[in-house]
């Protein structure tokens, strides 16, 4: 039950990671390619870490993982910040 | 079915391994190429962990990835644009040619015969019988070496020297970028946003280097790893714009540099005067020993690769107050905003930096 349960969480969070690696390559500007890397970040690594601790079956490894997914949550929101605000300077001054 | 995936996971790592690196090497462009060399390392990273070398991952991710790569994309921010830009050829660049087309061609040839001669020796010990490995001889005598971690009984124990030397190495290099003289001025103070990562980022990061630091002696983990740890620190606070990133100034900062060298001395000749052989420390004390060479050591590397992000002196701390020197602690006289920043004095007044223009907040 407990594997079925990760296994369904994993691939929920793969299918987050193809999408947002789709939008990182076909969508057309800057914004909206962030926008889909972004999801792929916080939501895919969160479903994936969610089955991934389940999977683990240990309170301390599960702990770690969760602490993995918020250093990466802080990580990316504040890097995504920058590169849009970035793109928007040069966007400004041109 | 297991094996058939995990031979998928090799392909797949492999196939980027090799792709990344190409593409690394094929681009004219040395911030892409500095961009691709980082992935190289984070993928390098993933297949030292498949290969069950988790301290060599660490140290690869820590290291080969992430300050290798902060230290390329700040050499590559100092050039002016036009060298790497993709479509204008500038004149100058035409009369090197055929200096850079012997010098590539040479390197080439060079990396050729490292690798040759590393598939040889990695060949030569497939057919070699378990107890004749290294590896047999490092798991006979653990138990002596003072810690239960066998890559740290080895690089603090087994073989202390070359890890001495490798520390002397850092030293002199850290010697030659300060005689660089004054390092290029920081960059921007951080707005909000990155102002608020850093503030718990920077003190996470201390707290995961001591984290490694004492995890070396059981499980993966170590001086170096640490030391990098506490150097991302530095080099997070100092794109943050912080003057002096945390680094001690001065005799202190002296200190922090030769520590790792100094303790390994301080440690093998106190050992020689006690008539044991130089580092062969008494099985009794080298768990304790081997805690305080890595310590210092951290500190040492720590210093070494902040000052390298530096790539030269850093500033002196100067209140811009008061002309006073202060602490370099980090919650230090540090400028809430951009507005605050720019008038916060040493930063006016020098030359604008070349990204400057382009950099600057809207």
């Amino acid at each position: 039950m407990i594997d079925a349960i990760s296994t369904l969480l994993i691939v929920a969070g793969l299918g987050f990671y193809l999408a947002g690696s789709i939008g990182l390559l076909r969508l057309p500007d800057l914004y909206s390619r962030l926008h889909a890397l972004t999801k792929a970040d916080n939501l895919g690594l969160g479903l994936l870490i969610a089955g991934l601790a389940l999977h683990a079956g240990d309170l301390l490894i599960a702990l770690k993982l969760v602490l993995i997914w918020l250093a990466v949550l802080a990580a990316s929101a504040a890097s995504a910040h920058l590169i849009a605000q970035q793109a928007r300077c040069r966007e400004t001054q041109s | 079915m297991t094996t058939t995936a995990l031979l998928v996971l090799d392909v797949l790592l492999v196939s980027s391994l090799l792709g990344l690196a190409a593409a690394a090497l094929a681009t004219s462009d040395a911030r892409r190429s500095v961009i691709y060399f980082m992935a190289f390392g984070l993928v390098l990273a993933v297949a030292w962990g498949r290969l069950l070398a988790p301290d060599v991952a660490l140290a690869e991710a820590a290291i080969g990835a992430g300050l290798s790569g902060a230290l390329l994309l700040a050499a590559v921010r100092e050039q002016p644009r036009r060298e790497y830009s993709n479509d204008t050829k500038p004149v100058q660049k035409r009369d090197r040619t055929n200096l850079k087309v012997v010098l590539e061609f040479t390197v080439t040839l060079l990396c050729i015969a490292v690798a040759a001669l590393l598939a040889w020796a990695l060949v030569q010990g497939f057919d070699r019988a378990p107890q004749d490995t290294l590896a047999q001889a490092v798991s006979e005598n653990l138990a002596t070496s003072g810690v239960s971690n066998p890559v740290t009984a080895v690089l603090l124990n087994f073989r202390a020297y070359d890890t001495l030397l490798e520390l002397a190495v850092l030293l002199t290099a850290v010697l030659g970028i300060l005689a660089l003289g004054p390092a290029r001025p920081g960059y921007r103070t951080a707005g909000p946003v990155f102002d608020g990562l850093v503030r718990w980022l920077v003190p996470v990061l201390i707290l995961v280097s001591g984290y490694l630091l004492w995890v070396g002696a059981h499980a993966p983990g170590g001086a170096f790893q640490a030391g990098a740890s506490l150097a991302a620190a530095g080099v997070v606070l100092r794109l943050a714009g912080r003057r002096t990133v945390g680094l001690p100034t001065g005799r202190t900062l002296h200190v922090a540099m030769a520590a790792g060298v100094g303790m390994f001395l301080v440690v093998g000749l106190s050992l020689l005067a006690l008539g044991r052989p130089f580092l062969g420390y008494p099985p009794a004390w080298a768990g304790g020993l081997i805690l305080l060479i890595e310590t210092a050591a951290m500190l040492a590397i720590g210093a070494t690769l902040v000052l390298a992000f530096f790539g030269g002196q850093p500033p002196p701390a100067i209140n811009p107050a008061g002309g006073k020197p202060v602490s370099g602690s980090i919650n230090t006289s540090r400028p809430r905003s951009r507005e605050a920043g720019s008038g916060a004095g040493a930063h006016t007044a020098e030359p604008r930096q070349q990204f400057g223009e382009e950099n600057r907040q809207c």
